[in-house]
């Protein structure tokens, strides 16, 4: 029975995942389609072009005649393993995200890292410690963090030569530093918590297992969003201190109108986003009943 | 002065503009702004290819961007027919391209007849296709050709600076190549390696095989701000162009590096959208296709101002169309357009306008206001804007500044029209006039303020389209002098572009580069390539 | 605790005068260029100096701080509240609704908004105001800025759901709209209010980032995001201290907003 439940809802889940991917796809698409400056080129701008040459670059494939004919198109070819050509760098859009995926993987994975580390350590120590400072010198350093405009922290990277993953790091630890603290705050004043200092439980065994595993469902949707966040974070990021990953790609794209690159990114990104948040409700689903029993 | 000092003198210049042969090799690494598109020359439009080409392309005849004469390439000699319809080139003889297969006639005809497919659409092959018809290349010898055009082509030899030649034969294709370097490694988003081409034709005088530099790294880097680091750091050697803040940055930082190479050839200008159908108001069509008002808004900018704050002093007020370091085509008549308010404002009155309470306004009592885009992310246009948005106000002119990123823009003034006023700049690589027929002819796409017209909306748009034809009719220098320094004036008179600015071909440069000539025509540090070398480290100039 | 949060008020209060008095404080116009002095020092006639165009940095800074100082929190409160409404309203319902409201968040998280907002610029005319069309910016901001925190919110109230306050409200008849507003609203504010000022300096960032498509605030009306973008360059490095202030005060405004809306920790 529990087998046959885990199964229906597993379909569910992969019913729902593909019909968000097929919707945000399209969605993107058509902002893309439907913004302006698409299909227009700097070469329009070239008066060293005859008027026919000029003619011959506005015209489109038939398959982009319009945005579902292009996205029929799209699908079929996704089935088959093909995701089109770039139109601003005339490659292969899988060549391009073979080999930049692994660059922003290891750029999310540390920045994530990194971002959970110290913001869930500061988060922890500001609640433990009696000394306000604490608190006030991480809300302090978290709001020069958010203040500081990407530009400026890409020079400054760039000129200390360090990894660009730990300015993702550093975009994500605002938030998750303040949405945890604010959690296990909350979560430090249920009667539960209460009733476990009476018995004398020590103040970390409190905050682990009393307080961290009630908050446990909030953490894990705050994580699938950071993840989400710190995708976005790459984007300027990758573009700004020039790391080859699709962050930089991505902002090249959206620069140049490129809609097979710009479609495909946006399946990524909505793959991520949901798979993010579905293991984060998985998790933090299981986490619940797990302490309301 | 004795002997033996010229002998001295002699011999420590040839010291200089040639290195030691322990000093050869190296390599020479830049920064371009995006992966090269294409290494096929005939389908070059951006200009990450366009460097590509010049390293890597053998040409039949060089323009020397420092005397701006043609020299010989791969081709000994040329001569161009009368009527400019036709030319003849001797080759070098025994050339071969970098993998190894011989060059000959052919290989020139296999390129000139690629030129004749109709479906290659890129600034060289449209140079090439003057008329209708088919070039007719025809092989006289191994190395000799004639070359047949349909019509006239004025400057006809001068184009060949721009059509590398591609081996009919080589299993290579297009990469086989008679420049000073071949492309070696390609990784999109990341770098373009070229190393020597071992087979390139070139020698110093002592023999030596040119280049002198063993391999150019170029790496692809689309911060300008993260360029200038680099070449802080010494991590590249070159930044063929700067804006006026980092040159400034530079000549604090590492003033040894900061190059000024003089007084270049690209405009920044605003212009008026005169397009009859453009969706906007007309009582503002009025204002913009009214000679007076063009000229009261072009009197009451400040240019002076613009190019010592907005450039640092790196630039000087324009005067039209073709600068004044064009010194062949320039018409040094012209008056330099002058900054003059009230004068200003006496011609908007004749025209009906009025100022009440600060505010001008039109005859009909519509106060005037008026936005102009830009695109965005150029600091230097943006200021521009601000200052003449405040030199405007002072005449009671209100501008709206909108910057739009650049597909926005492109949209807007070549596809919809829906824009009032437009600042943008105009590169020119091409010093003959000839090159912006696409500009100033009215039926052309490129003619921006009113493209495409079926006849010329305006006497003057004729006079400039007849002009335009008389000087590309004749190869009489005379005579196209004169019809283009009538052009000139015509442009002066009714403001069709309001010339701002021409600044000035700022870049950096590393101390250890030789031999280097700085020079406003592109590409600037690099056009000698082949004859460029680096000194070691401790020789380094301070 | 209560000292700091004094503090901060206070320092609101006074950064909202000042940018109130802008016109009797700022030394000039904030748009007249004085052409002669560029990049200038600070001086008696220029306190914090003057900017590549000869405009003066302090009147610059007053009259920039009331179009970020209003609309920044203006933005940052209607993208909490859309969060409150949706994670609330999901997670109370559970169901289909929670579904949908989540699957539109994640839509929201993934799509590239970008070019919504080159298209809106496309739909304005070209003439707006400045002052209308940073009013837009971070009202698109806004609406466009809840999802990520309407995920945690619903995650929160999902928790609350079967909590034995909501069942004994519901067993006494508490309406839906009821049980939202003083039962899971209350409980959802340290989120939302966490998102509330998180989101301060991230809208007036956006806003300046936003200038390169057009939207944000148009010259020459100042904000704060135009102000930090001008460090964004390589002229900055080794720039004089006074060209920082900008920063400086946003980062003293957001941890004021942070102390401001702190509640009382819990004793561990």
């Amino acid at each position: 029975m529990q087998v046959e439940e885990a199964m229906r809802s597993a379909v569910r889940h992969a019913i729902r995942m593909l019909l968000l991917l097929v919707l945000g796809s399209l969605l993107g698409a058509a902002l893309v389609r439907m913004a302006p400056g698409f299909g227009v080129h700097e070469e329009d701008l070239d008066s060293r072009l005859s008027r026919e040459s000029h003619a011959a670059l506005d015209q489109k494939p038939a398959e982009d005649a319009s945005l579902i004919r292009f996205y029929i198109h799209y699908c079929g070819r996704l089935l088959r393993g093909d995701l089109g050509t770039s139109t601003s760098l005339h490659e292969p859009v899988r060549q391009l995200l073979a080999e930049r995926i692994p660059e922003t993987t290891k750029t999310l994975a540390i920045g994530m890292a990194l971002a959970w580390t110290l913001g869930l350590g500061a988060a922890f120590a500001s609640l433990l410690s009696r000394w306000h400072w604490i608190q006030w010198s991480t809300s302090f350093i978290c709001s020069l963090i958010l203040s500081i405009p990407t530009a400026v922290l890409a020079i400054f990277f760039f000129l200390a030569q360090a990894p660009v993953r730990i300015a993702v790091g550093l975009v994500v630890l605002p938030s998750v530093y303040s949405f945890a603290r604010g959690l296990l705050n909350r979560t430090s004043g249920l009667p539960h918590v209460l009733a476990a200092r009476a018995r004398g439980v020590g103040e970390l065994g409190i905050l682990i297992r009393h307080v961290g595993r009630v908050a446990a469902p909030q953490l894990l949707a705050l994580c699938g969003v950071s993840v989400c966040t710190a995708l976005a974070a790459c984007v300027p990021i990758e573009a700004l201190c020039d790391s080859p990953g699709i962050g930089q790609l991505a902002w090249q794209a959206a620069l140049s109108r490129d809609l097979p690159l710009l479609v495909t990114l946006t399946l990524i990104v909505t793959l991520v986003t949901l798979c993010a948040n579905l293991a984060a409700e998985a998790v933090g689903g299981a986490a619940f009943r797990e302490v309301r029993r | 002065m004795t002997r033996r000092s010229v002998i001295t003198a002699l011999l420590t210049l040839s010291l200089t503009l040639y290195p030691a042969r322990s000093q050869t090799g190296n390599q020479l690494r830049f920064c371009i702004g995006a992966s090269p598109r294409t290494f096929d020359p005939l389908l070059v439009t951006d200009e990450p290819s366009e460097t590509v080409r010049y390293l890597t392309g053998g040409v039949l005849v060089r323009l020397n961007r420092q005397s701006q004469q043609l020299e010989p390439g791969v081709a000994v000699s040329w001569k161009v027919s009368p009527d400019s319809r036709s030319i003849r080139f001797v080759l070098r003889e025994n050339l071969l391209f970098s993998d190894g297969t011989p060059f000959s006639s052919e290989d020139v005809a296999f390129t000139l007849n690629r030129l004749n497919d109709a479906s290659l659409h890129s600034p060289v092959a449209d140079a090439f296709r003057a008329g209708d018809g088919k070039i007719v290349p025809r092989v006289e010898s191994k190395n000799t050709i004639s070359i047949a055009f349909p019509a006239a082509i004025v400057g006809l030899d001068k184009l060949f600076d721009q059509l590398p030649m591609l081996s009919a034969h080589s299993p290579h294709k297009e990469m086989a190549v008679l420049g000073p370097y071949y492309v070696a490694d390609n990784k999109p988003g990341a770098y373009v390696l070229l190393e020597r081409n071992p087979n390139y034709w070139k020698r110093d005088s002592k023999g030596h095989p040119l280049p002198y530099i063993d391999s150019l790294r170029l790496d692809v880097e689309q911060n300008r701000d993260l360029e200038m680091m680099r070449m802080l750091r010494g991590d590249i050697d070159l930044i063929n162009s700067l804006d006026p803040e980092q040159y400034e940055h530079l000549k604090t930082r590492a003033p040894a590096k900061a190059v000024d190479a003089g007084a270049g050839f690209d405009t920044e200008q605003i212009w008026f959208n005169q397009v009859p159908s453009a969706p906007i108001p007309a009582y503002k069509k009025l204002w913009f296709t009214s000679t007076a008002f063009r000229r009261a808004v072009s009197l009451a900018i400040d240019r002076a101002d613009l190019a010592r704050v907005v450039y640092h002093g790196d630039a000087r007020p324009a005067t039209g169309p073709i600068p004044q370091a064009n010194r062949k085509w320039f018409n040094s008549t012209l008056r330099p357009l002058s900054f003059n308010p009230p004068g200003a404002l006496d011609k908007l009155r004749q025209d009906g306008f009025a100022l009440r309470n600060g505010v001008l306004n039109d005859k009909d009592g519509h106060p005037v206001e008026f936005s102009v885009v830009t695109n965005s992310g150029n600091k230097a246009r943006e200021e521009m804007a601000t200052m003449i948005q405040q030199d405007l106000l002072a005449i009671g002119i209100r501008l709206n500044i909108v910057t739009l990123d650049f597909p926005s823009l492109i949209e807007r003034i070549s596809r919809t029209f829906d824009y009032e006023a437009c600042l943008l700049g105009m590169v020119n690589d091409d010093l003959d006039p000839n090159a912006q027929m696409n500009i100033w002819v009215s039926s052309a796409d490129n003619h921006q303020w009113n493209p495409n017209q079926k006849t010329p909306a305006t006497p003057w748009e004729a006079e400039i389209d007849r002009l335009m034809r008389l000087q590309a009719s004749t190869s009489d220098f005379n005579k196209r002098k004169q019809a283009v320094d009538r052009l000139q004036q015509i442009v002066q008179e009714q403001e069709p572009f309001i010339y701002l600015v021409n600044k000035e071909a700022l870049a950096a440069v590393s101390p250890r580069l030789r031999n280097l000539a700085a020079v406003p025509l592109r590409p600037q540090l690099y056009w000698n390539v082949e004859w460029l070398w680096l000194a070691p480290q401790a020789e380094a100039r301070r | 605790m209560r000292r700091a949060r004094l503090a901060a008020g206070i320092f609101l209060l006074l950064v909202a005068a000042a940018s109130l008095l802008a016109p009797l404080l700022a030394p000039a116009p904030y748009a007249r260029q004085f052409r002669e002095d560029t990049n200038a020092s600070c001086s008696r006639q220029h306190p914090l100096g003057t900017d590549g165009l000869g405009r003066d940095r302090l009147s610059r800074l007053l009259y920039g701080t009331r179009v970020s100082l209003v609309l920044a929190p203006a933005a940052a409160l209607l993208a909490t509240l859309l969060a409150g409404v949706a994670g609330g309203t999901a997670g109370l319902a559970g169901g289909w609704i929670e579904s949908s409201v989540m699957a539109a968040a994640d839509l929201f998280l993934s799509v590239p908004w970008l070019f919504l907002l080159i298209t809106v610029r496309a739909l304005l005319p070209l003439n707006v105001s400045p002052l209308a069309s940073v009013a837009i910016t971070f009202a698109l901001l806004g609406c466009l800025g809840w999802a990520g925190t309407a995920r945690i919110a619903g995650a929160e109230a999902r928790a609350l759901r079967t909590s034995d306050m909501i069942l004994q409200a519901r067993a006494s008849g508490c309406s839906a709209v009821r049980l939202l507003r003083k039962h899971i609203g209350p409980n959802l504010a340290d989120t939302l209010l966490t998102q509330f000022w998180l989101s301060i300096p991230v809208f007036i960032l956006s806003e300046a980032n936003l200038g390169l498509l057009g939207l944000g605030v148009a010259e020459p009306l100042p904000s704060w995001g135009s102000l930090l973008r001008e460090l964004g360059s390589l002229s900055s490095l080794g720039a004089e201290p006074v060209r920082f202030v900008p920063l400086a005060l946003l980062v003293l405004t957001v941890s004021s907003f942070q102390f401001v809306l702190h509640r009382e920790d819990a004793r561990l």
